[in-house]
């Protein structure tokens, strides 16, 4: 019978199905972080458990940590008690941790895919929803809660429903100086914060195709935005080229048994998806979200949506995230002054992105009504940044190259945008409070956001792009 | 895990949409190492002003609701995955969210913890905010056996959908964990069937 590639990698990882019952479903990799691992661990030790399978669990600390001075003891109490807490676990249960100083450390959904720890075909599950981006290597990849981190430390196992599938398609050729989170952005302004709900999602298409592996875990990464379960993409040679080499990825035979197995790994061609959705790549402009989810997003050009344009039942909620925002409807987003700038979080904070975002600022200043952040999403990162010398072409451009970690996106460290202050980020949630009490976020690509940078003003990148810029 | 069966309680309404678990429970709270205390500080940026001062506009605040049951408008528990926000909604006092339409995750997170999501109609849950309105003592029933709310005022009753693996769990008070290590053996069977 004809699968989709969901239902590939799902069957190949059932332990037991039984009608009426959940599926128990293998994970081959659970990713760990301080935040929502210590209550599972708690729980292991009220039942008096092991870890079962402790090799196949990995840790890192990233989402209480400083991006400043990272050699110094956590300042804040609770933050290094977490982190301390989670060094502690992974010493007494035998689970490999990449913490604080270590060379791999960092966000989990960069450096899982950055060691050739997430690889097609697998199941990974962490306790973060934004596992979805590990996805992009056509592995079924979602968040967990601690409930069931606890239970992947007890049995190595999941207790799951198939989920519906749904496919969005995106094709055609993208327009100068769009990437692939205005892709991603644009497809949840259309469907809504919540029009994935139920689904794990395929995205496919020749707009998709044509993505490198760091764009297309920015667009899985947010498939959870859209209330998806998750996001894949079948692999390729794209795919196999990055693989290739890195830290834990197979080697010699192994990666050839490896690749034979990757090249079944796609959605069969009369597979039946429960959705379909197309999008045309040329109707996509740089976006920008105006609201508190970001499905309130909208091309940068345009005006946020009139109350009237809402249901009678949405109104409410609407003016209230407008009035968060400090927005008016029906108003231009278009040079309005920004205070923050923050380039990071696992939707984009690697290397492509860091040089994207180098090529943009090289040669210009920030504005001086800006603060900008860029923190990479590992050590790694940092260290190619250092390397390749954009450290030096962001300090001469008046932005301070951090140290990685979560940072800005969940304001969980010392990194919290002040209330009332505007923070172009390249994050993903906008929700209120997101970035700090009373923070208020627009989203958007990294390419838009040094623009932002750069003016000290919600701008158009394209009118700052010199045509050798849409050359590369 | 504490059994569930049926429960008759006054509520506490939150007629607003897509309430994400940033705003049950923010962020900065995420940092305790145990599983209760969340309470205290669930919807605390609504509950509080900056100088921790109680709002006087927000539900939470208002003496007039109080209950087990909190009935909240469509996409409850959108938002990050953290189960933080089921054990805030718990560790506060609630048994029960009611809502026209609840996000996946939350919706999982919730059943793992006892905390039961029930889904109504969009119609029946304005039934259910007018009749708080009009009476803030209204009390609803859960029946987890036969899957009904009813609004005991006036005897209006709509069924709910629940996962009967899950239902039976409630029901019993068992978890997954308990379920999945009874299958141990087939696990181990998998894992050596991988290898060959
Ligand atoms: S960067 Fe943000 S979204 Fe990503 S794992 Fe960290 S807190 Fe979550």
């Amino acid at each position: 019978m004809a699968k989709t590639l969901l239902e590939k990698i799902w069957d190949a990882h059932i332990v037991k199905s039984a009608d009426g019952f959940p599926d128990i479903l293998y994970i081959d990799t659970h990713l760990i972080h301080e935040v929502t691992s210590p209550q599972a661990f708690d729980g292991l030790r009220q039942r008096g458990l092991p870890v079962f399978r402790p090799g196949q669990t990995v840790a890192t600390a990233d989402h209480n940590v400083p991006t400043l001075n990272q050699h110094l003891p956590i300042k804040e109490e609770l933050s290094r008690f977490q982190v301390d807490t989670l060094t502690k676990n992974c010493a007494e249960f035998g689970i490999e941790l990449y913490g604080l100083g270590h060379p791999f450390q960092g966000i989990v959904h960069v450096i899982g895919p950055e060691l050739g720890i997430t690889l097609p075909g697998k199941t990974i599950v962490c306790g973060d929803s934004h596992t979805s981006t590990h996805g992009a290597f056509g592995a079924i990849a979602f968040g967990i809660g601690t409930s069931q981190v606890e239970q992947v430390f007890a049995t190595q196992c999941l207790l799951l429903q198939k989920p519906k599938t749904m496919k969005i398609e995106v094709n055609g050729t993208l327009l100068k100086g769009v990437g692939a989170k205005d892709i991603i952005l644009y497809v949840i302004s259309q469907i809504s914060a919540a029009g994935g709900t139920g689904y794990f999602i395929e995205y496919a298409g020749s707009a998709i195709r044509a993505l490198s592996m760091e764009a297309r875990m920015t667009i899985c990464n947010m498939s959870i935005e859209m209330g998806a379960r998750g996001g894949l993409i079948a692999p390729d040679q794209t795919t196999y080229d990055y693989v290739k080499g890195r830290k834990f990825a197979p080697e010699k035979n192994d990666w050839e048994t490896s690749l034979a197995y990757w090249k079944t790994l796609f959605s069969d061609e009369d597979a039946k998806f429960d959705s379909v959705l197309t999008f045309n790549a040329n109707s996509i402009t740089p976006m920008i979200t105006y609201g508190t989810n970001p499905g309130m997003g909208m091309g940068i050009n345009e005006n946020v949506p009139s109350v009237e344009s809402k249901t009678q039942s949405e109104q409410l909620s609407y003016q209230k995230a407008l009035t968060y925002m400090g927005f008016d409807d029906k108003m231009p987003l278009l040079g309005k002054p920004v205070d923050y700038v923050f380039i990071g979080s696992c939707t984009n904070s690697r290397i492509e992105d860091l040089r994207e975002v180098a090529s943009f600022v090289k040669g210009r200043m920030k504005a001086e009504n800006v603060t900008a952040w860029i923190v990479p999403g590992s050590k790694q990162v940092e260290l190619q940044a250092r390397e390749e010398g954009l450290d030096q072409i962001f300090l001469q451009a008046g932005f301070e190259l951090r140290e990685p970690g979560c940072s800005a996106c969940l304001g969980m460290n010392e990194d919290k945008i002040p209330a009332g202050k505007y923070c172009v980020s390249t994050s993903n949630r906008n929700f209120e409070g997101r970035q700090g009490p009373n923070a208020r976020t627009m989203l958007v690509s990294p390419l838009t956001a040094a623009a932002a940078a750069v003016t000290g003003r919600i701008t158009d990148v394209r009118e700052m792009m010199e045509t050798s810029d849409f050359e590369r | 895990m504490k059994k569930f069966i049926k429960l008759i309680s006054t509520t506490v309404p939150l007629p607003i949409e897509n309430i994400d678990t940033d705003q049950i429970i923010p962020a900065r709270f995420l940092k305790a190492t145990t599983r209760e205390g969340f309470g205290e500080n669930l919807f605390c940026d609504w509950r509080y002003d900056a100088n921790h001062e109680t709002k006087s506009g927000f539900v939470l605040n208002d003496p007039m609701y109080s209950g087990k049951i909190m009935v909240a408008g469509k996409n409850f528990g959108c938002g990050s995955s953290r189960e933080h926000a089921a054990w805030a909604l718990q560790d506060y006092g609630f048994d029960v969210v009611i809502s026209s339409f609840f996000a996946d995750i939350f919706k999982g997170n919730a059943l793992n913890n006892g905390l039961l999501p029930v889904q109504v109609s969009d119609k029946f849950l304005n039934r259910i905010f007018t009749n708080i309105n009009q009476n803030p003592d209204t009390e609803i029933e859960i029946n987890l056996e036969n899957q009904t709310v009813t609004l005991l005022e006036n005897g209006e009753v709509e069924d709910f959908e629940i996962n009967a693996y899950k239902k039976a769990c409630l029901i019993n008070g068992i978890d997954d964990i308990d379920f999945i290590l009874r299958n141990k053996n087939l696990i181990e069977e998998y894992e050596e069937s991988r290898k060959a």
